[in-house]
């Protein structure tokens, strides 16, 4: 398979690696050059520099032709940018964004990408080693739905609004 | 109405303070506290300190009955986030968002976003109306984005040079309404003909521009020297 991954930290050149050893064609992209010294000498995909949220970019990379596409950057808005490109503009079947509010990672699920929550994944796991009852926060959810389908289920029900607060 | 504006940087700041003194409800969301105290002291306790680009402050912040959600920040995927979630999780009828990099409004328009406002096209829109171009200028975005108002200016090599709306192949889905020649505006019927010079005003869907580009720009290098 090939992979596109966008964000070389930790957990994405630990992925990019991972795959790569198990013999799948790999491209990283950071916008930071020395984020690839992350990687081991061994690693046999390509690291590219560029900006993963710029359509010409993922294009010029061979996104198109990816079967997997996976942001793992630091900003959750990147990462959610650069998944509804890949996705929408270029037709990536399998998308998923690392987005570590719980809120934005269910709302984007229901908008068609996999999302990927550290809070609830952490929260979960911690629950588990304590032997606590799981936290109902979200962990790796499948895309439920898309973006422009019916049926978006308003979820702001849960949130119960507050008065006008001063900054 | 209410209003939520996303961003307290010099445009949201004035925005806010354009509506306020409007009469709307107004919330501004700055996620910088200081930013958002010196905003609060000028224009009132209307400024959250909360990022909203979190769904957590969105909500406390009400957008759940926002008629209008207009995000302005410097950073194009924070305004496109802004947007979604307030269309697709607050149910909020209007998003407005603020395009800073021109190639990303395909992708804003895609995905739902009701309206768009791109500086950067509108400067270079305010530089292309002052030198000679063979292209077709555009000049705003109607409707949902698809319809766009377009200015046509006939040079030489046009093949409308000479000939009336009626002799050319105009594209379904565009329209042809005004002639702008020497400085008067002047509705374009079916049998105006149209000079060397003229300004041509259209609505067109954008995926018919192709076409009327060949019926109004044609090929300039192609024109005969006078």
């Amino acid at each position: 398979m090939k992979f596109v991954i966008v964000g070389c930290g930790r957990v994405g050149a630990s992925v990019a690696n991972a795959y790569d050893l198990a013999g799948h064609e790999v491209v990283i992209l950071d916008i930071i050059t020395n984020a690839f010294d992350r990687l081991p000498s061994s690693f046999g995909g390509q690291a590219i520099r560029g900006d993963g949220t710029d359509e010409d970019v993922l294009r010029r990379v061979g996104t198109a032709s990816a079967d997997v596409f996976i942001a793992l950057t630091e900003g959750d808005n990147r990462n959610i940018m650069a998944a509804q490109l890949a996705a929408e503009a270029l037709g990536v079947g399998k998308v998923i964004a690392k987005i570590n509010d719980p809120v934005r990672a269910t709302a984007y699920a229901e908008l068609g990408i996999a999302t990927l929550c550290r809070t609830g994944l952490m929260m979960d796991a911690i629950d588990a080693h304590l032997d606590l009852p799981l936290s109902d926060l979200p962990g790796m959810l499948a895309p439920k739905g898309h973006h422009h389908g019916p049926g978006h289920e308003p979820a702001a029900a849960v949130i119960a609004p507050t008065s006008t607060q001063e900054g | 109405m209410f209003v939520l504006v996303v961003g307290g940087g010099k445009v949201g700041y004035y925005l806010a303070k354009e509506l306020v003194e409007s009469g709307h409800e107004v919330a501004l969301m700055e996620k910088d506290p200081r930013r958002a105290k010196q905003i609060a002291d000028e224009i009132g306790s209307i400024v959250i300190g909360h990022d909203g680009c979190e769904g957590k402050y969105l909500g406390e912040a009400g957008c759940n009955r926002a008629d209008v959600v207009a995000a302005v920040t410097g950073d194009d995927e924070d305004n496109l986030v802004i947007c979604q979630m307030a269309k697709h999780h607050f149910d909020v009828p209007r998003t407005i968002a603020r395009v800073n990099n021109p190639k990303n409004e395909a992708l804003f328009r895609h995905l739902g976003v009701d309206e768009l406002i791109s500086p950067t096209r509108m400067i270079l829109g305010s530089i292309e109306q002052d030198i000679p171009v063979h292209e077709l200028l555009h000049l705003a975005a109607l409707g949902e984005g698809e319809l766009e108002l377009i200015e046509a200016h006939l040079q030489a090599g046009s093949p409308a040079i000479g000939r009336a709306p009626k002799d050319l192949a105009i594209p379904e889905g565009c329209s042809l309404f005004a002639v702008i020649r020497d400085g008067v505006a002047t509705p374009l019927r079916p049998d105006t003909v149209m000079l060397e010079g003229d300004k041509v005003i259209a609505i067109g869907r954008q995926d018919c521009q192709e076409l009327l580009h060949d019926q109004l720009i044609g090929d300039p290098e192609a024109a005969p020297a006078s």
